[in-house]
């Protein structure tokens, strides 16, 4: 329990948070809780079980896709986009996203479906370490190529914009807003509650198992492609969720937020907040994006650079990343405890 | 004694400064924000830095001018960082949390429908730059860009004119290409042009050798041209290598101003034609002085180009209806904006009452060895805005923000 002091307190704080921040920081905060999401899916595959994928913004982009098919469905019988293209009839795959119970679903089985696809044959053969993430790299090429090429159905590079309301609510509604922002923070807290059970499980420490030596595991018997498999499939469609709730915050979903540059961005929340560690996860979205918003705004000529050396630092020095900080200095305090227990026995 | 009057006069003191909190002085004479909202990074940087730039050089102007309404104009700067969505998160960044009364900002389509979105839901006011595909008018954008109207349509009917008669269309997949050249198709069509090929390349691409073979094969009077950005680079260097000519096959562009030839080169597109509603080159009382100001600011390399005079005017426009209105109040700057003109570096503008665009001059150019224009046609007067025009279209703006369907 008392480990878990630091993760409650945070989602106390992200519970409370439509109290004391302004409109405009709680929708940023509403983003960055929503990162955490796919960064928990990231940290699942990467941490725990050590295929890092450097496409999981596909699967965050598809989530959002479905979400913002259905939410431009709403308000327009045609999307304005097909209307530029001279399209007249709404095509026959984007009918059933009209309804939620359809949309929010697939914003999970999609991804899912994409992460098998690609899964199956690669474990199969046994397609590991790097080759594999330079395939998931090329996932992602050809997501965003497809997806600005087909725009009579995607609406391009522009993607799709103007979003207005959800299950009748309208999105310029503040109430509506604070309600999606405690939805998402309800979501991130089960989702983190259900991967802590997952990586606790006799399945987590197979993962772990196959992060740290996968052929002793064969040699035991156990199948790895099917952990892995699984693993993969749940990661993409947590990642789909937390697209599917993005999009209804910031109002637009595009090709640029499935592409490499995103990805990567998502591995390195993960690696800044502390990998194999889902709290660090969760932190490392946050306080990446925090300071990426806060540094943009602040220097908004130059703050690559900052953001740049940020990543450097945290490598060079804290290669465990902002959890490594934490627990080194938890470590330290106890330790100064425990010689002064010591030391207060001695003078009895 | 002395402390007694020393106590006296804080007090008048305290008195007065609390009465002109009280009447609003304090506040008439505090800065007035604006926001500006371009790519500073990220691909679209490029165009976009020196779009900024033409924006701070009339601030700063219009400041040592006295400011508006007696007071500073405060730029607030934003990253859009060539992504939509940061587009779409900065622009309610500069509504929301710093307040400013007027946006300038954007180049792209996508960045454009990225933030019209939070513009029409905060009600608030942006001015936008660049020439566009139209079929848009908010009540919340002022275009001082050209709409079809005012650059592709007279480029066609130039050409058309001048025995261009055999066109080939080559665009980047997006939706300005796309759109411009399904206004250029029914042009053709009742203006008796023949459509010999019609190409997307995906933004970005570099290599044009199959499409330059099969220009070659098609044997067209002319290439009109709606590539935008790197592209430009490869396809007319790839053109020049090929051994193409502007005199065999030249090529009309829509998205190649002064500062794109210069990343371009000038030797790979002398001879090639550009339509445009200002270039660097005019000859203009307001021009010269306008490019020796953004040079003697920004660096003697610097060039000037329609986007970067459409948006510097834009603050000129903007300012003028704040004086105007005689308050920073947005419906107010906006009823004074309808009609108003400003005697641009191009020359007059106006604001048209009715669709929030812009009337004004259009021009030809043909690229010269200096990388700058030659002029070889202008309008003369002023081309009225049409963001619906009626080839492609069935709607008429009657109203800033109102948009209806005319039954033919």
């Amino acid at each position: 329990m008392k480990k878990e002091k630091l993760i409650i307190t945070i989602f106390l704080l992200l519970l409370v948070a439509p109290i004391f921040l302004s409109e405009f920081r709680l929708n940023l905060l509403g983003k960055y809780v929503s990162f955490g999401i796919a960064a928990l899916a990231i940290d699942l595959l990467w941490g725990y079980t050590g295929i890092l994928s450097l496409g999981h913004a596909v699967f965050f982009g598809l989530g959002g896709y479905c979400m913002g098919a259905y939410i431009k469905l709403q308000t327009e019988t045609l999307p304005d986009f097909m209307m530029w293209c001279g399209m007249t009839e709404l095509p026959w795959f984007w009918k059933p996203f009209q309804y939620f119970w359809f949309a929010l679903p697939m914003a999970i089985i999609l991804p899912i479906f994409i992460s098998l696809l690609i899964g199956i044959p690669t474990f199969r053969v046994g397609i590991k370490g790097v080759y594999f993430t330079i395939l998931t790299q090329a996932l992602a090429l050809i997501f965003v190529t497809f997806f600005i090429g087909q725009q009579l159905y995607t609406g391009g590079t522009n993607g799709i914009t103007n979003l207005q309301s959800i299950l009748g609510f309208s999105l310029s509604d503040t109430k509506v807003m604070q309600v999606i922002y405690l939805i998402t923070v309800v979501i991130l807290i089960i989702s983190f509650l259900f991967c802590r059970f997952l990586v606790k499980s006799n399945l987590g420490r197979t993962l772990i198992a196959i992060r740290d030596s996968e052929n002793r595991l064969k040699f035991l018997g156990y199948n790895p492609m099917t952990y892995k498999l699984f693993v993969f499939a749940v990661s993409a469609g947590l990642a789909g969720l937390a697209g599917a709730l993005f999009v209804p915050q910031v109002g637009i979903i595009s090709p640029s937020l499935m592409g490499i540059l995103p990805s990567v961005e998502m591995a390195i929340w993960v690696a800044v907040g502390g990998r194999g560690n889902l709290k660090g996860a969760i932190i490392g979205a946050i306080v990446v994006n925090f300071a990426k918003s806060f540094f943009s705004e602040t220097f908004p000529e130059i703050w690559l650079y900052f953001f740049g050396l940020l990543f450097v630092l945290v490598v060079l020095l804290f290669p465990k990343g902002i959890m490594g900080i934490i627990n080194n200095m938890v470590n330290k305090l106890k330790i100064i405890k425990k010689n002064r227990i010591i030391h207060a026995k001695a003078d009895c | 004694m002395k402390k007694k009057i020393l106590s006296l006069m804080f007090l008048v003191v305290f008195a007065v400064s609390f009465v002109s909190i009280q009447s609003g002085f304090a506040k008439d004479k505090e800065p007035i924000k604006v926001g500006i909202l371009h790519s500073l990074s990220g691909t679209m940087s490029i165009s976009e830095v020196s779009v900024k730039d033409g924006e701070l050089l009339a601030i700063e102007e219009i400041n040592a001018n006295g400011g508006v309404l007696g007071r500073k104009i405060v730029p607030v700067i934003e990253d859009g960082a060539s992504d939509w969505p940061t587009f779409a998160e900065k622009a309610k960044k500069l509504i929301l949390k710093d307040k400013v009364d007027v946006v300038f900002g954007c180049w792209t389509s996508a960045s454009r429908k990225a933030v019209l979105p939070v513009f029409e839901k905060y009600d608030h006011l942006l001015f936008y730059p660049v020439q566009y595909e139209g079929l848009e008018a908010s009540k919340n954008i002022i275009y001082t860009g050209a709409t079809a109207n005012q650059q592709i349509m007279p480029g066609v009917e130039w050409l058309l004119k001048n025995g261009y008669k055999k066109m080939y269309l080559l665009g980047s997949d997006y939706v300005f290409p796309r759109t411009a050249n399904l206004i250029v198709k029914a042009q053709l069509k009742a203006e008796g042009g023949i459509l010999v090929g019609e190409e997307y390349t995906p933004l970005g691409h570099t290599e044009y050798s199959t499409i330059i073979n099969k220009i070659k094969a098609a044997k067209p009077d002319v290439v009109f041209s709606s590539l935008n950005g790197d592209s430009n680079v490869a396809f007319f260097k790839q053109l020049r290598a090929a051994g193409i000519t502007a005199e065999q096959i030249p090529t009309m562009s829509v998205s190649i101003a002064e500062d794109e030839i210069r990343g371009i080169g000038a030797e790979n597109l002398i001879g090639h034609f550009a339509v445009w509603n200002y270039f660097m080159s005019m000859d203009t009382p307001n021009n010269k002085p306008f490019v020796k100001r953004y040079k003697k600011r920004f660096g003697q390399d610097r060039v000037t180009d329609d986007p970067i005079e459409a948006n510097y005017f834009g603050v000129y426009l903007w300012a003028k209806a704040v004086e105007q209105a005689g308050t920073t109040e947005l419906d107010a700057v906006r009823e004074s904006l309808k009609g108003l003109t400003f005697d641009a570096p191009e020359g007059l503008v106006m604001i048209d009452p009715t669709n929030n665009h812009t009337w004004k001059v259009v021009q030809v150019g043909k690229v010269n060895a200096e990388g700058q224009f030659d002029i070889l046609y202008t309008s003369d007067k002023w081309v009225k805005p049409d963001p619906y025009p009626p080839l492609v279209s069935n709607k008429v703006v009657i109203e800033p923000g109102k948009v209806v369907e005319i039954k033919k």
